[in-house]
């Protein structure tokens, strides 16, 4: 069993919902996030429209923050899923600058790494992750790669333009989004103007190193 | 492609999250540093005992060493203070993960801190300098990845597309020589003959060029063939934010030590080949520490 994520971008329409109830279920702390939906405005008024893309962990084959792990904290479980042990994770935060995809963070409480599982502890009782509950449009499709008859699998069939973030990396993530272009999947193809983010001032947080 | 894109699409980050800042600061730039000047150390008294064995007397071989065992303590010491665990570091002892880069560097670190250890002891006590001499062959092999497993970090850290491992294992060579060629230099001052400062002058000369002639490849070059580069480099170039300590770094490191070492070489004046030493061990700060910061100031999603 190879569980995967895929996010139909032509359903999201922004509502967050997914972000919360992740919040609330992994109790993740203020100032962090395991997944969180950044909103991108493209065009000139009046011809503008606003894209949503949900960021989170990627869970890799190939997974560079499992590779750099110093203590084995970041982990793969049977079913694909990358997973942490914090009680082992000496916080060196070789993960966070190995993670290509900026999923993971320091947990300001307990100062390990912390990052999505996919909910692996809902998962081991048989439930879905608390994002995909919470989306009220089924934006997020989950469920085992490895399965053609699984959700994700005939999702993935069905859909030519199925893509993931950054495929030069070499990380062959598991988590896939359909309905993307440039700027919902390269940081680089979209500005980020002071003034303009709902977290102005405060877009950068002494949360890190010593400098 | 990125400009001509954003020209095109006017596409704008208008909500995020807040975005975490530099996670490896200066506490990061200390342990490059010290570890350059610690196994630099060996490196450059392995090569005088086989160049002018007689100079390197008993007195300097103690000394190099604890010179050495110092900063590779320092080394050690900013590793310890950077984790946001630290009570937990013996993980990397019962837990080891030997696909990391950190965890082989620190088993060999603790290893080749342990042996200088041994050396130093057996200068003293017993003034064994056959058993240094044989221990120190043994000590500079393990210098060589010792000094090369930071490299392995940066290329492992998948995310910071700047940091490509060849290129980051040359560097990392190349400011244990000119660190410790430097280093080498303050230790031994006037009582090394022309010839051997003539020597270590000349290495610590050649690693600032090499290494200048890497950084400026990597400036003038590096951005025509991937845009992370182009974008993480815009942060060194015209009114980048850390343009003047790039530049800084790279006088104060590379080009004022050579241009000292060969006024040196024409005046034979031991204030000038100081003066290039200590300037190169000063610079290699700055500029580890520049290159360490702009690839983490480039946002990932």
């Amino acid at each position: 069993m190879q569980l995967g994520f895929l996010v139909d971008l032509h359903l999201c329409m922004g509502c967050k919902g997914c972000e919360i109830a992740c919040k609330v279920e992994n109790e993740v702390p203020l100032s962090t996030w395991r997944l969180r939906v950044k909103y991108v405005d493209v065009g000139v008024f009046p011809e503008t429209k606003r894209t949503f893309t949900p960021l989170r962990c990627n869970h890799c084959e190939n997974a560079p923050c499992e590779r750099i792990c110093p203590v084995s904290a970041l982990h793969y479980i049977e079913n694909g899923i990358v997973n942490i042990d914090k009680e082992r994770c000496i916080g060196c935060a070789g993960c966070v600058m190995a993670c290509p995809y900026g999923a993971i963070y320091i947990d300001p409480e307990t100062q390990t790494a912390d990052k999505c599982t996919y909910c692996a502890h809902r998962i081991a009782s048989s439930m879905m992750p608390a994002c995909v509950v919470a989306c009220p449009v089924e934006a997020n499709i989950f469920g085992d790669l490895d399965d053609p008859t699984s959700n994700i699998s005939k999702y993935i069939q069905e859909h030519r333009d199925v893509q993931v973030r950054k495929p030069e990396k070499g990380t062959n993530p598991h988590h896939f989004y359909v309905g993307a272009g440039q700027v919902h999947l390269n940081p680089l193809a979209s500005e980020r103007e002071e003034g303009y983010n709902l977290f102005n001032k405060i877009t950068k947080l002494p949360l890190g190193g010593h400098h | 492609m990125v400009h001509e894109s954003i020209a095109a699409t006017h596409a704008v980050v208008t909500l995020d999250v807040a975005l975490p800042d530099v996670f490896w600061g200066w506490y990061v730039t200390m342990n490059m540093w010290a570890k350059s000047i610690g196994t630099g150390l060996v490196f450059m008294l392995f090569l005088l005992l086989r160049k002018n064995p007689n100079e390197v007397d008993s007195g300097l071989r103690t000394k190099t060493m604890i010179v050495s065992f110092v900063f590779m303590n320092i080394f050690l010491l900013f590793t310890w203070l950077d984790l946001h665990q630290m009570w937990r570091m013996w993980h990397i002892f019962f837990y080891p993960h030997w696909t990391s880069a950190i965890t082989v560097g620190a088993w060999m670190a603790t290893l080749f801190v342990g042996l200088e250890f041994l050396m130093i002891v057996i200068m003293i006590k017993n003034n064994g300098t056959a058993a240094f001499d044989k221990l120190l062959f043994w000590v500079t092999l393990l210098a060589i990845p010792v000094t090369l497993y930071t490299a392995g970090i940066m290329a492992e850290a998948t995310a910071r597309e700047l940091w490509q491992m060849p290129t980051e294992a040359v560097q990392m060579i190349l400011a244990a020589t000119l660190s410790g060629s430097a280093a080498m230099i303050l230790i031994g001052g006037s009582k090394f003959s022309d010839e051997t400062k003539a020597f270590l002058g000349n290495i610590l000369g050649l690693s600032a060029l090499m290494a200048f002639i890497i950084y400026m490849s990597e400036y003038i070059f590096g951005a025509m063939k991937a845009e992370e580069v182009a974008a993480i480099l815009s942060y060194v170039k015209g009114d980048g934010e850390y343009s003047t300590m790039f530049w800084i770094g790279q006088w104060v490191a590379y080009l004022l030590p050579m241009l000292l070492v060969a006024l040196y070489r024409v005046s034979k004046s031991n204030a000038l080949l100081s003066l290039a030493a200590i300037l190169a061990i000063v610079g290699l700060w700055v500029v580890k520490h520049v290159w360490l910061v702009i690839p983490q100031l480039l946002p990932l999603s």
